[in-house]
């Protein structure tokens, strides 16, 4: 694996034109997460629409893949209920944490796909997971917590339903 | 010339440099400020010493006890002789932030016994409301983040010199900074991230003229210059042992005679006592009152051969090689569009740490395309946040050379700097 492949077109196209990005009129939680060994920052910032899904805001300064990863995760979680954003959080884990041998699902993961060449790179999962933490945090603070029984949004019903 | 040194030479007593890496990339070690590579007579030394002659130290009735402890204090004496200094006013730390810590809670410590055994406090180490500490705008985290909390303890504030754009200490409110409150004022030698080597004389000169307490961080200075640690003019001074060829877990802490005989100790226990009653003890007169538990006496055989290799090459040699190294990175830096020094710019009272910004990409992504070519540099804060926050970078990438580098090591980060600016378009 070279460092080309670690740098995906779309993380470089998410970190150049980060989609999401700003801060919320009004927010129910914030979290502001820093990676104390690089300086890496990102706040993140949560409340519930109307119609029951996260709105997600976000500032942040670091390199390309903690803001990369801010954008991609601003885009996969917006508008999708708590449980949902757990489901993919717990997916996007799983692939950080899978030193490169887990397989992607990019119907979960989206864009979020894009990311798989970092796990392979030890000090660089932490800069991926950066604003990941700083959701869960956030929807913590706000108490938009998921309800214990997965509901129809949750990703244990699709992934029964996927042959 | 750079080549004073015998480069070539030199790569070959370190076997780590033949290592290929990230594919099958030869190592470019431009880490040197983090921790520096080992040479064979230091790992030697220490295989040998627990090989013929492992024991307890300063205890034990038999053979290898008293050659345990001739190799510890043997040692000892070679390092102060290495910096010009009296054996015994050189204590072994665990590394260079247990040295400084060491030196901060003389302080809390003197702070806290002053109201129940003042007949143990020197008022030289006593902090109260009123008082200050002074220390930079460029330390690293180990000599600031001690005297944060030997201040919060005591109800002393801490004051700090600020730096001048070019990366050096602005001196010019020197005496309101430095006043007749000053209790201690703990400055670095040489910064580890900006480069930049500053006038400790006069900051210690200064410290003495308002009675307070001067404290040395030479972590970047004596392993890369002559420096004869008594002269800088301070009372106390602490540097590492990994930094100058030496094994990890040895440091170094210098204290004036007087000093040293005035400092409660920092930690407690075994070897550092004189008399010990269920009431009460008695300490050891210094370094042993802070050379609490076993020592690392394997460490310090170590670090003996890593100073005796460096008086080989010669430390005034070591010092011009770098010079010119330095003087070298920084031409090729200043070369390449778009990328900015962070610190001096110019190679006087600067040392070999280079640290710089891309425009357009961050020190993460400059650092992993380096990596990607074999080339190690560190990229972040440097354990320096607030040295960042003044130059308004949120971390920096930093080259740093030894010994064991030449221009070729360099021009190797040239080349992976200029791919990651082709690759992001920067």
């Amino acid at each position: 694996m070279n460092v080309e492949a670690l740098y995906q077109d779309i993380i470089l196209d998410h970190y150049k034109h980060p989609r999401g990005r700003g801060l919320l009129a009004e927010a129910s939680g914030e979290s502001h997460q820093v990676n104390p060994t690089c300086g890496d920052e990102v706040t993140v910032q949560v409340s519930l629409g109307p119609e029951g899904g996260l709105v997600v805001g976000f500032e942040g300064q670091g390199c390309s893949i903690s803001q990369a990863s801010a954008s991609v995760m601003s885009e996969l979680v917006s508008g999708v209920p708590a449980a949902r954003a757990d489901a993919i959080r717990a997916e996007f884990l799983e692939l950080m944490r899978g030193k490169g041998a887990v397989e992607p699902d990019e119907d979960v993961l989206g864009d979020a796909v894009a990311f798989a060449g970092v796990a392979k790179y030890p000090a660089r999962i932490k800069c991926a997971l950066l604003p990941w933490t700083a959701l869960q945090d956030a929807q913590a603070r706000a108490g938009i917590i998921a309800d214990t029984q997965p509901d129809e949004g949750s990703i244990s019903t699709q992934k029964e339903g996927r042959s | 010339m750079v080549e004073s040194l015998d480069v070539a030479r030199i790569r070959k007593d370190f076997p780590i440099l033949e290592r290929r890496v990230r594919g099958d990339h030869p190592l470019v070690y431009l880490d040197s400020a983090a921790t520096s590579q080992k040479p064979t007579v230091v790992l030697d030394a220490e295989r040998h010493f627990y090989e013929t002659s492992n024991a307890g130290v300063h205890r034990g009735a038999h053979q290898l006890a008293e050659e345990a402890t001739d190799a510890y204090e043997g040692a000892r004496a070679e390092i102060a002789s290495f910096v010009g200094a009296q054996p015994d006013d050189l204590v072994f730390t665990k590394n260079a932030t247990e040295g400084l810590n060491l030196a901060a809670y003389a302080f809390s410590n003197s702070s806290a016994l002053v109201a129940h055994a003042p007949e143990r406090v020197d008022p030289r180490f006593v902090l109260r409301p009123g008082d200050s500490v002074v220390v930079t705008q460029m330390e690293h985290h180990a000599n600031l983040v001690p005297w944060q909390e030997a201040c919060a303890k005591t109800g002393a504030t801490l004051r700090w010199i600020g730096l001048t754009d070019d990366g050096r200490l602005d001196l010019a409110d020197l005496d309101r900074v430095i006043d007749s409150t000053t209790k201690a004022v703990a400055v670095v030698h040489q910064s580890n991230l900006l480069g930049t080597v500053n006038p400790v004389r006069l900051l210690m000169d200064r410290a003495h003229a308002v009675g307070a307490i001067g404290v040395v961080d030479a972590c970047q200075s004596v392993p890369h210059m002559p420096v004869d640690v008594p002269s800088l003019g301070a009372d106390l001074v602490a540097w590492s042992g990994h930094k100058m060829l030496g094994p990890t877990g040895i440091g170094v802490l210098w204290g004036s005679t007087d000093v040293l005989a005035s400092m409660p100790p920092f930690l407690t226990g075994g070897s550092m006592i004189e008399t010990v009653q269920m009431e009460h003890s008695t300490y050891a007169a210094p370094p042993k009152r802070f050379e609490a538990g076993t020592p690392m006496t394997a460490q310090a055989v170590g670090l003996a051969a890593a100073v005796r290799y460096l008086s080989d090459l010669g430390m005034h040699r070591v010092a011009e090689h770098e010079h010119a190294l330095t003087g070298y990175a920084l031409a090729a830096l200043q070369a390449l569009r778009g990328v900015r020094i962070i610190g001096p710019d110019t190679n006087h009272d600067r040392g070999s740490a280079v640290s710089f910004a891309v425009d357009g990409i961050h020190p993460h992504d400059v650092g992993q395309f380096l990596d990607d070519r074999g080339v190690a540099v560190r990229v972040g804060h440097h354990c320096a946040w607030p040295t960042c926050r003044r130059f308004d970078v949120p971390a920096t990438t930093r080259l740093s050379t030894y010994v064991y580098n030449d221009e070729s090591d360099i021009d190797q980060a040239i080349d992976g700097i200029l791919a990651a600016q082709a690759f992001f378009g920067a």
